[in-house]
């Protein structure tokens, strides 16, 4: 399904993150990074609470919008029954729309919160990951040392907000694709790219198929976290499946940290990924002019512990929003 | 795409893990830790005058005690990464894992937290140790090697 939006905007958004992040290559570009991983918090998941509840802060702040005049909050995170933005919720006066889309969850609420734009309401949007968090529920203890394969990815760390309305801005939301669950064929969940990379290929081959424009389009296409490894694999996928050929892609998993130096094995990866990318260095580019129409593609893994365990192959969805520099 | 098809694209992109070279480190780290049992089991004979057996055990409890201890300040689990299955297979690899589960819960209490799941990692190695020590007893039992 494609929505088509005439008049909804990206008004302001926030970054904060963690320090892996802030040592990465966009480092620079964050609102702010915290040194310490427990950002002053008892646990890592209140931490990730305590993050998202930073993150509206600071956006609203930038904006300088009032509190009372945000109508509703769209927010999701990698946790189990999304506790980390029901905890933040709780401190928030706000209607809430919770989503879980793993890491494809930042681009859901953005579409979401584009569709009640156009409706005249002013919706917060919020996307969190914490690596520890995250580790301690899908992987292993986080002090546990034990070797990975080199196609495992790293979550990130890292929190955003952005506010939607129908106030002009110089960045549109112009329309967006919500994909359909695709089942990978793959159950290793140590390689979440190969696992994600055919839905991935699926919403970007709707999308342009619904909106009858070829891939040239687009300046950039974004995809979430594939991965140093299956961001190969999806071009070669596309190519073969779909007979496209993307050259304007790029993958935010390998652009958030420095492959090279950092323990990050094939990049970033969580719900925070593509949008830390995205709210940091994309919208300066396309706010610089550099870049005029982005496709943002956030790619989710929908496995459990226990389908994983089971051996389940592991089903995977994208969402993609298109962004343009408003002339 | 089918399933075949795309398993064998995901093949063809999937970097090689370096066999040799992670057998070459296991190897040499795994050789020193057994150096270090044997230098433990050595020096626990001469200086407190026990029996071989008895240094034994004061040479798995000492490095049982330093694994938890390096897990718990924060920096063995990098050297694992590296050592691998050289620090892994020993009990050094046994600690570790149980340490790291125990801090990873220490939060969620005592019982549910710490009781509950320090063993979710090793829990496997207690009980199928268990369970092939009795299957190769009985074995020699069978075999009449006793």
């Amino acid at each position: 399904m494609t929505l088509n939006f005439n008049n909804v905007y990206l008004n302001e958004t926030a970054t904060i993150t963690g320090p892996y992040e802030e040592n990465g290559p966009l480092g620079k570009y964050f609102d702010y990074s915290y040194k310490d991983l427990y950002f002053g918090a008892p646990s890592w998941e209140q931490a990730e609470s305590k993050l998202i509840n930073e993150t509206i802060d600071l956006v609203l702040g930038k904006a300088g919008i009032s509190k009372n005049n945000i109508d509703a909050l769209i927010s999701g995170d990698l946790l189990n029954q999304t506790t980390s933005t029901s905890y933040a919720a709780k401190n928030t006066p706000y209607s809430l729309i919770g989503v879980y889309a793993a890491c494809a969850t930042s681009t859901l609420t953005l579409a979401l919160a584009s569709l009640l734009a156009e409706t005249g309401k002013t919706i917060l949007c919020t996307t969190s990951s914490h690596n520890n968090a995250a580790e301690k529920q899908f992987r292993y203890p986080v002090e546990y040392g034990g070797p990975k394969p080199k196609t495992t990815t790293f979550t990130s760390t890292g929190g955003v907000a952005a506010i939607i309305s129908n106030k002009k801005s110089k960045i549109k939301i112009e329309s967006a694709t919500i994909g359909t669950v695709i089942d990978s064929k793959i159950n290793d969940v140590f390689n979440m790219g190969a696992v994600m990379a055919p839905a991935a290929a699926d919403t970007i081959y709707k999308h342009l198929k619904n909106t009858n424009r070829k891939i040239d389009y687009y300046d950039l296409i974004l995809t979430g976290d594939l991965g140093l490894y299956g961001k190969k694999i999806l071009k070669e996928y596309m190519q073969e499946e779909y007979n496209i050929t993307l050259n304007n892609h790029e993958d935010s998993g390998p652009m958030l940290y420095d492959i090279e130096k950092q323990p990050v094995y094939a990049g970033a990866s969580g719900p925070a990924c593509l949008p830390l990318v995205t709210y940091s260095h994309i919208l300066k580019q396309m706010k610089d002019k550099k870049l005029k129409k982005v496709l943002l593609v956030a790619t989710g893994a929908l496995h459990s512990q226990s389908t994983a365990s089971q051996k389940l192959t592991i089903p995977a969805v994208a969402h993609a929003v298109s962004l343009e520099v408003v002339r | 795409m089918e399933k075949e098809k795309y398993q064998n694209l995901v093949k063809k992109h999937t970097p090689k893990e370096d066999l040799l070279y992670n057998c070459l480190i296991a190897f040499i780290t795994g050789g020193i830790m057994g150096i270090i049992g044997q230098g433990l089991i050595d020096f626990y004979q001469i200086i407190l005058e026990i029996s071989f057996k008895e240094a034994t055990i004061f040479m798995l409890t000492t490095l049982i005690f330093l694994s938890c201890l390096l897990t718990s300040l924060g920096f063995f689990d990098k050297w694992v990464n590296f050592a691998k299955c050289g620090l892994i297979i020993p009990i050094t690899g046994f600690a570790h894992a149980t340490m790291s589960a125990a801090l990873e819960y220490r939060k969620e209490g005592l019982v549910t937290g710490i009781g509950a799941n320090m063993l979710k990692l090793s829990g496997a190695v207690i009980i199928f140790g268990i369970v092939s020590a009795w299957t190769f007893s009985l074995l020699r039992v069978i075999l009449g090697v006793v």
